[in-house]
């Protein structure tokens, strides 16, 4: 098993505690509040998602040969979204992001955040992530 | 009076659970929901009738052709309209919008002004702004005002002589607003300007008469009163369709066919190439007539008692701002709470069943003029009930207490 896929087997077991959605969506509140302030700097236009009905901003940078992220929204919701995709994803190696799958998300009972609509952008945060860790792979090659 | 045990037994889909619970559907101003009575007609039009219109001479196609026709009629006389060739069927406001759109670039020169509203739809936008692109004519705002209602002193001003077409929604789907559209109209026109109102957001709440609103072009969705999605009409007084270029080539829309020369055919005709959304314009005609009976005074006495109710439970919410509280103005309801993002709420709400719209709203530019990244817009039909409404405000203060 990946690290990442350890890392997702963490989260649905840690979800599969909550007996209804409004457990979930606090313990959803209660990552997104934690999730540590993103510089700034990188704040900025070109790192905001588009697709999403709030504002996501992503920001990735190479750290010896993995990728670190750091991202916020204005919506506390998402930002649990992004803290959870944080998690699985910052300071892996940029192959195993590519190889990644997130049918975890599925398994922990937030499927509606899945559906490629315009007002979610889940979907589109794994695209930029997933993007990310394209071109820091070529640039580790 | 509105029975409305009565009429929620007419709606198939409100007997239906959202994540286990109840469905409360508070996003009609998107689209609202059909009855049993149209879907009927939609199921009866594939289940006996189903052929294309105008063309056949066999039996199923002529009686086609009679219920759609009659569709149209149903709509000229619902809209108090001259003609039945005045009413073009179309696959919505959007397409309605870019069709007087498409005509009129043949029609502007550079100098020309066009005006629209601050409280515009995109839809009622960007075709707008393609057109001014195209042919180099100036598009004008009528800004709004901090209560959400138009600045008509500045409309005044910023018409003239140049002014050849202003463009206004009925009512803001944003806001709820209901505009001064008889006074709009007047003033266009004694500048000599053309006036499209679009309707979209009107029409499930009033009836309007366009001959006595004289206005140029009027357009709207059938989605939005009971009806079904992908039809909706255009009206536009004869000497001005008569002027338009076609929209767009095709069937049904000629007379006579050569590689030299296409002649088209007479309104209604020459805007409606193809084979159109047959089943859609019949049960567009269906939904009026439920509509109507239920009666329209009905139905706005009901959803006025709904909204009075409604703006003053969800004024008790400790940080909320409603924005567009007007006197003048439809089952709207669009709100934000102090510190909390509308999308944050409506995800919460749509756990617990209830369905409202957040974001812009296809109305970035309202949105910007408050300084937001959008509402949480809760829109209320005659089958909505007061008890839903208290549910939603229990539903907003459980959110808030979650996200704080």
């Amino acid at each position: 098993m990946s690290e990442i896929e350890s890392i997702q087997k963490e989260i649905i077991e840690e979800f599969s505690f909550f007996e209804d959605w409004t457990q979930r969506y606090e313990h959803m509140i209660e990552l997104g509040k934690a999730l540590p302030l993103i510089d700034k700097t990188h704040k900025t236009e070109e790192n905001i998602i588009k697709g999403c009905q709030s504002k996501v901003w992503i920001h990735a940078h190479l750290d010896g040969d993995k990728v670190k992220f750091t991202a916020d929204s204005d919506a506390i919701i998402t930002k649990g979204i992004i803290a959870i995709l944080i998690r699985v994803f910052s300071n892996q190696h940029p192959r195993s992001i590519i190889d990644s799958n997130i049918d975890f998300i599925d398994n922990i009972g937030l499927r509606e955040h899945l559906s490629p609509t315009r007002a979610n952008g889940l979907v589109s945060m794994v695209k930029q992530i997933k993007m990310y860790a394209v071109a820091f792979q070529t640039q580790l090659n | 009076m509105i029975d409305i045990f009565k009429i929620r037994e007419d709606f198939p889909i409100l007997s239906r659970k959202v994540n286990g619970q109840n469905l409360i559907y508070f996003d009609n101003a998107a689209t609202s929901q059909t009855p049993q009575q149209v879907i009927d007609v939609i199921t009866d039009y594939y289940t006996r009738l189903n052929s294309n219109i105008h063309r056949g001479v066999h039996r199923l196609s002529q009686e086609a052709t009679d219920a759609y026709e009659e569709a149209r009629i149903k709509i000229q006389q619902h809209f108090n309209v001259a003609k039945p060739y005045e009413i073009i069927f179309t696959s919505g406001t959007t397409e309605s919008i870019n069709l007087v759109a498409s005509g009129f670039s043949k029609l502007l020169k550079p100098e020309d002004e066009l005006v629209i509203s601050a409280l515009e739809h995109h839809s009622n936008i960007v075709p707008w702004q393609m057109l001014c692109e195209k042919t180099g004519a100036k598009l004008k705002v009528i800004p709004m005002t901090q209560e959400g209602t138009l600045d008509i002193k500045t409309y005044n001003k910023i018409l003239n002589k140049k002014t050849k077409l202003v463009f206004v929604n009925h009512v803001s789907n944003a806001l709820g607003t209901l505009n001064p559209v008889d006074e709009i109209i007047e003033m266009a026109h004694k500048n000599g300007a053309y006036v499209l109102i679009d309707g979209a957001q009107a029409c499930a709440h009033i009836k309007p008469d366009l001959q006595k609103m004289n206005v140029d072009f009027y357009v709207t969705s059938a989605h939005k009163l009971c009806g079904p999605t992908g039809v909706g009409m255009l009206y536009g007084k004869t000497e001005l369709l008569q002027k338009l270029p076609p929209y767009q080539g095709g069937g049904e829309m000629i007379s006579s066919v050569t590689f030299e020369k296409t002649t088209y055919a007479d309104l209604p005709h020459k805007f409606e190439a193809g084979t159109p959304n047959i089943a859609g314009g019949i049960a567009f005609g269906a939904a009026l007539d439920y509509m109507n009976s239920i009666g329209f005074e009905n139905i706005i006495e009901y959803e006025n008692d709904l909204l009075k109710y409604a703006t003053e439970e969800i004024k008790k919410i400790d940080g909320i701002k409603i924005y567009g509280d007007l006197q003048k103005k439809t089952a709207v309801i669009s709100f934000n709470i102090k510190n909390v993002h509308p999308y944050d709420i409506g995800s919460i709400l749509d756990q617990m069943g209830i369905a409202v719209r957040t974001g812009h709203h296809c109305a970035q530019p309202i949105m910007d003029y408050f300084e937001i990244p959008g509402t949480v817009r809760a829109s209320f039909s005659f089958y909505n009930t007061f008890d839903e409404i208290d549910i939603m405000v229990k539903g907003v203060q459980k959110a808030i207490k979650m996200l704080q």
